[in-house]
């Protein structure tokens, strides 16, 4: 029984460095979907009737409308951003029910690297479009009491977002390795079944998220 | 009891309760976002697409109180900071 909460195995030392299976799987995720996106690229240049060119078409176009819905402008930045949190999401959720692979998700560092990623975004992203001053100003509206509230809620809602995602899919997980242990073959199908459908919804879910994050640093300046 | 007897079974109900709990809450949270966004599909069909988008965001946002508690739980039982590993 492979019941994994916390923690890592070690697979092998590169160097000095421990090289965990969640870091071998993130890798392969992303080399997949950089292999991917270069393969959509050279159809969309050469024949753009390919199927795949089209679906490239597709998966672009229904990023840049979600984000032009959410912040009321086209952004092609955040658009990029929040696309690829989901697509990485996404397939790493999905990696998870090939036999035998720890879904990377499903570990806490790699949640919490992507929190931080939107983390460092949102005052980025507001930083950019309303200028140091600009930016800033936000945090002492509409009184300067409210300062360490603002402060609070962006550090609890990153934690928020690096714990959401660990413990949907790391819990998805656990289940499907408990009924395994229990009951046997073919029992825990449904609930792998609901395992992806959960993990599409909390990968949507946190792109969505990152996006009314950033938006709402963009949009902080037009009050 | 030895102590770690006793940090084991205090462990185990705290799991249990911080689940139950936490399992109620949510499940009131979810069952009222239900029923709204039922009712505003019944009142405005066409705006089945927004409000479904809406509905998911909200039920994921709700479900991750239980979620949070799940991982208190599974600390307590699994990682707990207080019980020594017996064998490392």
């Amino acid at each position: 029984m492979n019941l994994r909460i916390f923690g890592d195995p070690i697979l092998f030392q590169l160097g000095p460095v421990p090289v965990t299976e969640t870091m071998v799987t993130s890798t392969a995720v992303t080399l997949v979907l950089i292999g991917l996106a270069v393969l959509m690229r050279h159809f969309v240049r050469s024949r753009a009737e390919h199927w795949l060119a089209v679906l490239a078409f597709l998966v672009v176009e229904s990023f840049d409308n979600l984000v032009e819905e959410i912040i009321g402008q086209r952004h092609a930045v955040v658009a990029t951003l929040s696309g690829s949190l989901f697509l990485f999401i996404a397939f790493c959720n999905i990696a998870g029910q090939l036999p035998g692979v720890h879904p990377a998700t499903g570990s806490l560092a790699t949640t919490s690297a992507l929190a931080a990623v939107v983390f460092l975004s949102v005052p980025i992203a507001g930083i950019g479009a309303n200028g140091w001053w600009g930016y800033f100003q936000h945090y002492f509206r509409p009184n300067p009491l409210l300062l360490p509230l603002h402060m609070i809620s962006e550090l609890s809602r990153t934690l928020a977002l690096a714990v959401r995602l660990f413990g949907n899919i790391m819990s998805g997980h656990l289940v499907v390795g408990l009924l395994v242990a229990l009951a046997g073959f073919l029992v825990p199908t449904p609930l792998m079944a609901l395992d992806l459908l959960i993990g599409l919804l909390q990968a949507y879910i946190f792109a969505i998220l990152s996006t009314v994050y950033i938006g709402a640093a963009i949009s902080a300046g037009e009050e | 009891m030895t102590d770690q007897t006793i940090i084991a079974v205090v462990a185990m109900a705290g799991a249990a309760l911080t689940m139950a709990l936490g399992a109620i809450g949510a499940a009131i949270g979810e069952s009222r976002i239900g029923a709204a966004a039922i009712d505003a599909l019944a009142r405005q069909p066409d705006e089945a697409s927004s409000i479904t988008r809406t509905l998911f965001v909200s039920l994921a946002m709700v479900e991750s109180t239980a979620i949070f508690c799940l991982v208190i739980a599974l600390i307590l039982l699994f990682a707990n900071p207080f019980t020594v590993v017996v064998g490392q």
